[in-house]
C-alpha cells in the first residue's frame, strides 16, 4: 500500500521531532553525567548538605597529617567504641587544621569528605563489614611543615597576629599561624569561654585569612606598580626631597617617626618607605586605572582558597578628595587587606607575576598509605606581567639591602620584601607588617607577617620573617 | 553483613538495569521474531532479579514481614499483568509492557524505601488501573467512532478544567485537584488525554486554515484555563503537545515558528506576571546563591544526585527525605542518590525508549487519526518526563511535574496507564492488520 502525500510529510515531521527529542534527552543525560563527574565532590562537601554527617556512622574519621606524615589530628577509639578527636600539637595548628566539633572549621571542614570516605583495601573492608566494625577513613596529607609552623608560632610568641608561609611557585601553604590561639582538644569544653571574651581576643578567628587590617606601607607595592605603569622608562629618575613632613594643599603627611629621608629617588623612597614621596605621587595617578589595578590584584574579590576568609576592601573612587588619595596611596585610608591576600600578592611578584592557587592538601591516602587522590599546583592567573614583577623585585631587594627591611639582610641568601607600620587608632601602636620572599634569584618561600600593635614592621615583623627564611633556606 | 549484601546488590542492580536498557534499544535493530523474543525475555529476567535484590535489601534493613508480603503481592501483580495482557491480546508490544513493569518496579522500590504506606497505596491504585485499562485495546479496535466526536472531547475537558478552576484545592500555589467521594483527583492529568483525542479528531477531519484556527482556539482555551489555575507545568505540556500535533498534521514550519514564538512570548509574560516563576528561574540560574530559601529544593536535589554519584549510596544509606516532595516531583533525585546516577540515566533512557516506540508506531500507522493520537500522547508523556528530570537535574527551571509511572500520585498513575493502554491498542491494531495483509 502506498502512502499518500500528506502521510509522507507527516512521517518526515515525526522523524524530525523524534530526532529533536532524542538530542534533547541525550544533552540532558550528558549534563547530568558532567555534573556527577565534576561537581559531585563539591556538592557532597557543601556545608548545607546534611548527608556527610551520616557517613560518620559507618566510617572512622581519618587523620590529618603534616607534609612529613606527622599526625596533626586523629581519631582514637577506646574499648567501648567511643571516638575522640585528638590534636597532638594542641593549639599549634588550631586555626588551619581546625576542629571537628562543635561544628567543623579549617581543614577538618574542607577535607571532611575525604576523611569520611574509605578506600581501604577490599579485603580489609570485607573483614570489617563481616565483623561489624566501622571502616577506616582516608588520611589527608597536608602541605604544612611542622617544623616551620613551630618556628613561626614561637617567633610570634604571645603577641596577637598571624604568620603565613607559602611556596610561591606551587602555592603550597607551608605554615599558617594565628594568635591568640586555642586548644582544639578542648574546643567543645571551652566553647562558652571561646565565644565569649572580648573582641580583641577573638581566639577562634583565623587572623591569617579572616583578619582584615589596613595594609600600611605594604600597599606602596601597589602604588609603585601603578606609577611604574603610568611612567614606563622614567619612573626611576623621579626625585623627592623629604623633610619628614609633606605638605599638600592644607594637608600634611608625616613619615614614620617624622624621619627626614632627605633627597631620594624612586627606589630609595620605596626602600625608605617614605610616606611623603608616595603621597606626592598620589594626586598624579590615574585613579580609575589605580582602582582597576587593585581589583586585578584581587581586592573586593573572592580569593581562591579553600578555608573561610574575608574579602579585602579597596573603596577609593576615581572622584576621591585629596586627603583620601594621600592616605590611600600610602596604605591608610579605607583600604583593608587580609594577611593571606597580602601573601598572595607578594608570591605572585616572586613567581614572575603568576599567582598560583594556594592549597593545603598534598594528597589523600588510604589507611594502607596508597595515594587515592593527588592535588597538583594550579595557576590562578597573571596578576602582572613578568617585567613588572622583576622591576618590583628589584625595588623590594633594595628595601632589604638599603632600607627598612634590614632585619632580613644576610650574606647567606638574598631576600626581598616590604615592611609596613599600619596606623589604625591614633592612641595605639601601629600594626607591624612584613611581606617578602627569598632567595631573590629563585624564590623558595614567601612569607607574610602581621603583629597587631607591634609597632614598626622593620623592627617587629621582619625579624619573624627572618627566622622562617633561616629555618627554611639554611641547612 | 547487611551492608555487605547491600553493597554487592548495589552494583548488581546497576548491572541489571544497564542490561535491561541495552536490550530496550538493541531490540529495534533486531529483525527476526526469535531474537526479539529472546531480548524481551532477558529484559524480564533482569527486571525480576533487580526487583528481588532491591526487596532483599529492603527486608534486611526493615526486617518487616509486611514488606516481604508486599513484595510477593508485587510479584503476583507483575506476573499476572504480563500474562493476562498476552493472553487477551496476542500481538501486544512486549517491549512496552516490559517498560511499564520496569518503571512501576522502580516506583514501588523507591516508594517502599521512602514511605511504605504510600507505596502500598500506590500499588493498589496501579493494580486497579492495570486491570481497568486492560480493556482499552479492545475498545480501540472495535469502536471506530472515536474519531468522529471531537467536540465531545473538548466539552468534557473544558468542563473538568472549569470545575477545577472554580472549586479546586490549592497545593504549592496551583489549583490542581477536585474532591470526588473521598478521593482527590487531578482532572488535568486525564484532560491531557481527551485534549489529544480532540486535536487528533479535528486534524483528522481536515487541516485547512479554518479548521486549524478553530482547533487552535479550543486548544488555547484549555491552556488558558490551566494558566488561570496557575498550573503552569500542565499548561506547558498541553501547549507542546498541541504544537507537535499541529506540526505533524500540517508540516507547516510557519505554524511551528508562530507557535514557538508565541510560547517564548508567553514564557516571558509568565516570568513577568508570576512571582513564583521568577523565583524558580532565579533558583535555576544559581541555586547556591540562596541555598536556604529559593534555591532550597534544587540544592537538595543536587546534593542527593551529587552525593549518590555514579553508583549511588545504596538503599537506606542516603537522606532522600531531606528533599522536599521527594516522592512526587523529586523521586528521580532519590533514585539517583540511592540507586545511583547510572540507574537514573538508565531510567531516563527507558523513558526516551518508550517515547521512541510511540513515534515508531506513529510512523507505521497509516490512518491520520491514529497517527496523531500516537504523536500527541507520546508528546504529552515525554514532555512530562523532560520537565521532571530536567527540573531535578537543573537542566531547566523547576516546573513541579511528576515522573509518569514512577512518582507517587493516583491520578498520574491512572492517566499514564490509559496513555500506554491506548498506545498498546494502536500497536495491536497495526500488528493485526499486517498479519491480515500477509494472510490475505
Amino acid at each position: 500500500m502506498k502512502k499518500d502525500n500528506a502521510g509522507q510529510k507527516a512521517d518526515r515531521s515525526i522523524l524530525l521531532f523524534s530526532y529533536f527529542v532524542s538530542a534533547l534527552f541525550l544533552s540532558m543525560a550528558v549534563y547530568m553525567g558532567v555534573f556527577i563527574e565534576t561537581r559531585g565532590e563539591e556538592v557532597t562537601n557543601h556545608p548545607y548538605n546534611a548527608r556527610l554527617a551520616s557517613l560518620a556512622d559507618r566510617v572512622v574519621r581519618g587523620s590529618i597529617l603534616g607534609n612529613d606524615g606527622t599526625v596533626l589530628a586523629r581519631t582514637v577509639t577506646d574499648e567501648e567504641g567511643n571516638e575522640t578527636r585528638e590534636y597532638p600539637f594542641g593549639s599549634l595548628f588550631a586555626h588551619v587544621v581546625g576542629y571537628a566539633a562543635p561544628g567543623k572549621t579549617g581543614l577538618e571542614s574542607y577535607a571532611n569528605f575525604y576523611l569520611l570516605s574509605s578506600h581501604d583495601s577490599l579485603s580489609h573492608r570485607i573483614m570489617k563489614e563481616l565483623s561489624d566494625e566501622k571502616q577506616t577513613g582516608d588520611n589527608v596529607v597536608t602541605t604544612l611543615d611542622v617544623g616551620l609552623q613551630q618556628i613561626a608560632s614561637d617567633a610570634l610568641g604571645d603577641r596577637r597576629g598571624a604568620v603565613i608561609a607559602m611556596e610561591p611557585d606551587t602555592g603550597k601553604i607551608l605554615a599558617m599561624v594565628s594568635k591568640p590561639s586555642f586548644d582544639p582538644n578542648r574546643a567543645e569544653d571551652d566553647w562558652q569561654e571561646l565565644t565569649g571574651g572580648d573582641s580583641t581576643e577573638a581566639r577562634l578567628l583565623n587572623r591569617a585569612t579572616q583578619g582584615v587590617y589596613p595594609p600600611g606601607s605594604t600597599f606602596k607595592i601597589i602604588t609603585a606598580l601603578e606609577y611604574m605603569r603610568e611612567h614606563p622608562g622614567e619612573y626611576s629618575s623621579c626625585q623627592f626631597d623629604c623633610s619628614g613632613i609633606y605638605l599638600y594643599q592644607s594637608y600634611q603627611i608625616q613619615c614614620f617617626k617624622r624621619t627626614a629621608h632627605g633627597n631620594e629617588d624612586f627606589a630609595e623612597a620605596f626602600a625608605n618607605s617614605c610616606n611623603g614621596a608616595f603621597a606626592k605621587l598620589g594626586p598624579e595617578l590615574d585613579l580609575e586605572a589605580y582602582g582597576n589595578l587593585c581589583v586585578q590584584l584581587l581586592f573586593n574579590r573572592e580569593l581562591p582558597i579553600a578555608i573561610p576568609y574575608s574579602k579585602s576592601i579597596f573603596r577609593m573612587s576615581p572622584q576621591a578628595e585629596s586627603w583620601e588619595i594621600l592616605q590611600t596611596v600610602i596604605g591608610q585610608g579605607g583600604t583593608l587587606i587580609t594577611p593571606m591576600h597580602n601573601l598572595m600578592i607578594i608570591s605572585a611578584i616572586a613567581n614572575g607575576g603568576i599567582l598560583m592557587n594556594p592549597y593545603f592538601i598534598d594528597h589523600v591516602e588510604n589507611a594502607g598509605g596508597q595515594t587515592i587522590k593527588k592535588f597538583m599546583p594550579s595557576v590562578y592567573g597573571e596578576l602582572m606581567v613578568a617585567n613588572e614583577a622583576h622591576a618590583l623585585t628589584e625595588l623590594l631587594t633594595e628595601v632589604v639591602l638599603e632600607g627598612t627591611g634590614s632585619a632580613v639582610r644576610t650574606e647567606a641568601y638574598q631576600a626581598a620584601g616590604k615592611t609596613g607600620s599600619a596606623e589604625f587608632d591614633k592612641a595605639k601602636e601601629t600594626h607591624a607588617w612584613f611581606v617578602g620572599f627569598a632567595p631573590v634569584e629563585n624564590p623558595k618561600i614567601a612569607v607574610c607577617v602581621i603583629v597587631e600593635e607591634g609597632g614598626s614592621g622593620g623592627s617587629t615583623a621582619a625579624p619573624i620573617a627572618r627566622k622562617l627564611f633561616d629555618a627554611y633556606l639554611l641547612p | 553483613m547487611t551492608n555487605l549484601v547491600a553493597g554487592i546488590s548495589r552494583y548488581l542492580i546497576i548491572l541489571l538495569i544497564t542490561i535491561y536498557t541495552y536490550y530496550n534499544f538493541r531490540f529495534f535493530s533486531m529483525k527476526d521474531e526469535e531474537g526479539r523474543n529472546r531480548a524481551v525475555r532477558r529484559q524480564l529476567i533482569c527486571m525480576f532479579m533487580l526487583h528481588f535484590l532491591a526487596n532483599l535489601v529492603i527486608f534486611l534493613n526493615t526486617d518487616s514481614r509486611l514488606l516481604a508480603a508486599f513484595y510477593c503481592a508485587q510479584l503476583l501483580f507483575f506476573a499476572g499483568y504480563l500474562s493476562l495482557y498476552r493472553l487477551f491480546y496476542r500481538n501486544v508490544s512486549r517491549l512496552l509492557l516490559n517498560n511499564t513493569c520496569m518503571l512501576l518496579c522502580t516506583s514501588f522500590i523507591m516508594l517502599t524505601r521512602l514511605n511504605p504506606n504510600r507505596a502500598i497505596r500506590q500499588f493498589v491504585i496501579a493494580a486497579l488501573a492495570a486491570a481497568v485499562t486492560l480493556v482499552i485495546p479492545f475498545v480501540i479496535d472495535r469502536v471506530w467512532q472515536l474519531a468522529s466526536i471531537p467536540w465531545l472531547y473538548a466539552a468534557l475537558g473544558l468542563t473538568l478544567l472549569l470545575a477545577v478552576f472554580f472549586s479546586g484545592d490549592t497545593s504549592y500555589g496551583a489549583r490542581l485537584s477536585l474532591h470526588v467521594g473521598g478521593f482527590s483527583v487531578q482532572p488535568s492529568e486525564f484532560v491531557k488525554i481527551s485534549f489529544v483525542f480532540f486535536i487528533a479528531a479535528m486534524f483528522y477531519r481536515s487541516s485547512t486554515f479554518k479548521n486549524v484556527v478553530l482547533t487552535t482556539a479550543a486548544a488555547a482555551l484549555h491552556v488558558l484555563l490551566l494558566t488561570a489555575s496557575k498550573d503552569l507545568g500542565g499548561a506547558l505540556i498541553y501547549f507542546i503537545a498541541y504544537l507537535a500535533m499541529l506540526f505533524v498534521a500540517t508540516s507547516n514550519t510557519i505554524y511551528l515558528g508562530l507557535g514557538l514564538g508565541g510560547g517564548a512570548g508567553a514564557s516571558v509574560m509568565a516570568y513577568r506576571l508570576f512571582p513564583h516563576v521568577r523565583r524558580r528561574v532565579d533558583a535555576w540560574t544559581d541555586p547556591w546563591k540562596d541555598v536556604a530559601d529559593s534555591g532550597y529544593q534544587t540544592a537538595q536535589a543536587l546534593f542527593a544526585i551529587g552525593t549518590g554519584g555514579w553508583f549511588g549510596v545504596g538503599l537506606y544509606q542516603g537522606m532522600p527525605e531531606k528533599i522536599p516532595v521527594v516522592d512526587k516531583d523529586f523521586l528521580f533525585a532519590a533514585v539517583a542518590e540511592e540507586l545511583g546516577g547510572l540507574y537514573a540515566l538508565c531510567l531516563l533512557l527507558i523513558c526516551l525508549g518508550c517515547f521512541l516506540q510511540f513515534m515508531l508506531l506513529a510512523f507505521r500507522l497509516q490512518a491520520m487519526f491514529y497517527k496523531q493520537l500516537a504523536v500527541g500522547l507520546g508528546t504529552v508523556y515525554i514532555t512530562q518526563v523532560f520537565l521532571t528530570i530536567g527540573g531535578v537535574t537543573k537542566f531547566i527551571p523547576l516546573t513541579g511535574v511528576t515522573l509518569p509511572f514512577v512518582s507517587y500520585g493516583g491520578s498520574s498513575m491512572f492517566a499514564t496507564f490509559i496513555i500506554f493502554g491506548v498506545i498498546q491498542g494502536l500497536y495491536i491494531l497495526k500488528e493485526n492488520e499486517e498479519e491480515d495483509d500477509e494472510e490475505g
